[in-house]
């Protein structure tokens, strides 16, 4: 390439946008050494540059609801479901798919990830504590901090509901760690010695919400849960399922009222 | 491929989807309208998409396709209000002069005619290969290179402080 001779348009635009291969890319800047052209290179890739600046911000931040909702016609539905299924009395707790298609699939792969986010840590969390005999629970409920000090680390104002009207009492809570972020549970035990949990955690990944829903685990450990963005809570049990339900209704109205 | 690959190959795109709607429609609502309108699409006709294609091409052609087709309903050009620095300006505040300059970028971004403006966007900020963008906007990539000059070299100008006159100033 002689120096008078005009460098081609588009290769200048390639060259600032990282579209040529190394070497036709070496040679161009080779060929452009101090003329006119090189400050156009930059002057494009400073655009370029700046567009990021101005734009980059979106990436990080979390994808509003409503543009995960998927079909409206699924969505529809599941907001249906979730206002019918305390009404329906455990009857439609599970959200099957009776339109096809994408409604169908797509509930079945967002119960998936439920399961893994709410029962199986739920269940687990159940498993160890409720067997301990000295320890089941950090700080008792006998002590006032109890609730603000999990508050306080789950960075949400939570409450320990009230279960005395079905013959379970509040024994207390401990903090336990989430994927991300924290959890806790609540232990309660009626006079028979029967105990069950709460647990609730902050670190539900992407927004979403679901409706009152039930899982099952190994050993006869029922759980019934919910999502609301962040955060995620579960009922677990090791006791039928049409037991667990009149109680974690009593949970679901003190905590979402 | 599984469905539940699929749609999160969809929901992998979102965040691009939204930051190209904003730079484009310059107006955080109206571009999530505009994202919002593009899955709902996608998602009916997700069936339809080819699986060894390029998927990141497919939802944006499908934005493209819808966003030309309300400007061409509005039967003028697309209502681009002077982008709200508030909104849009980096977390970390730049140096004065980088955000005079930004702030000249975003002038001008507002100010070039649609077809520039989405082919300085997809090659720029989404980094797309001339190639890619020329089957988005189903253009001969000899118009994508030329519109990519165009629009540029307008911006270069803005950036030199030879904003056109007819805009409006950033409040």
């Amino acid at each position: 390439m002689t120096a008078g001779q005009p460098i081609d348009r588009d290769a200048l635009h390639a060259l600032a946008d990282g579209q040529l291969d190394p070497a036709r890319a070496e040679e161009l800047r080779a060929a452009l050494g101090e003329r006119p052209e090189a400050r156009s290179v930059a002057d494009y890739r400073r655009i370029n540059a700046g567009l990021h600046a101005l734009y980059d911000a979106t990436l990080d931040q979390p994808v509003p609801d409503r543009l995960l909702r998927g079909p409206q016609a699924w969505w529809r539905h599941r907001r249906w479901a979730r206002a019918a299924s305390l009404a329906a009395a455990g009857l439609a707790l599970l959200i099957v798919g009776a339109g096809g298609g994408w409604y169908a699939r797509d509930s079945m792969i967002r119960m998936r990830q439920e399961q893994t986010a709410m029962v199986r840590p739920a269940a687990v969390a159940h498993r160890v504590y409720v067997a301990e005999v000295r320890h089941p629970v950090e700080v008792t409920a006998d002590q006032e901090h109890l609730v603000r000090w999990l508050s306080n680390r789950l960075k949400k104002q939570i409450k320990a509901p009230v279960l005395d009207s079905a013959g379970f009492r509040l024994m207390g809570g401990r903090l336990l760690p989430g994927e991300t972020g924290q959890a806790a549970q609540f232990m309660y035990e009626n006079t028979q010695g029967r105990r069950l949990t709460i647990y609730i955690r902050n670190d539900i990944r992407g927004t979403r919400e679901t409706a009152f829903q039930f899982g099952q685990e190994e050993g006869g450990i029922n759980v019934f849960y919910w999502i609301e963005g962040r955060m995620g809570y579960a009922i677990t049990g090791q006791m039928a399922r049409e037991d667990l339900l009149p109680i974690a209704k009593l949970v679901y109205e003190q905590l979402e009222g | 491929m599984a469905d539940d690959e699929l749609r999160q190959l969809v929901i992998d795109q979102i965040p691009h989807l939204r930051r190209y709607a904003m730079a484009l429609v310059g107006d955080r609502d109206r571009a999530d309208d505009l994202v919002q309108d593009s899955l709902e699409r996608a998602w009916s006709r997700l069936k339809l998409w080819r699986r060894d294609g390029n998927i990141r091409a497919w939802l944006f052609t499908i934005m493209h396709n819808l966003n030309a087709n309300a400007v061409r309903q509005a039967k003028r050009r697309p209502r681009h209000d002077p982008i709200d620095e508030v909104s849009v300006l980096p977390a970390t505040p730049p140096n004065q002069e980088q955000r005079l300059e930004l702030s000249l970028l975003a002038q001008g971004i507002a100010a070039l005619p649609a077809e520039q403006r989405a082919v300085v966007l997809l090659v720029g900020l989404e980094q797309m290969r001339y190639e890619e963008v020329a089957g988005i906007l189903d253009l001969p990539i000899g118009t994508v290179m030329s519109r990519l000059h165009r629009g540029r070299e307008r911006l270069r100008r803005a950036l030199a402080g030879e904003a056109a006159p007819a805009l409006r100033r950033i409040k």
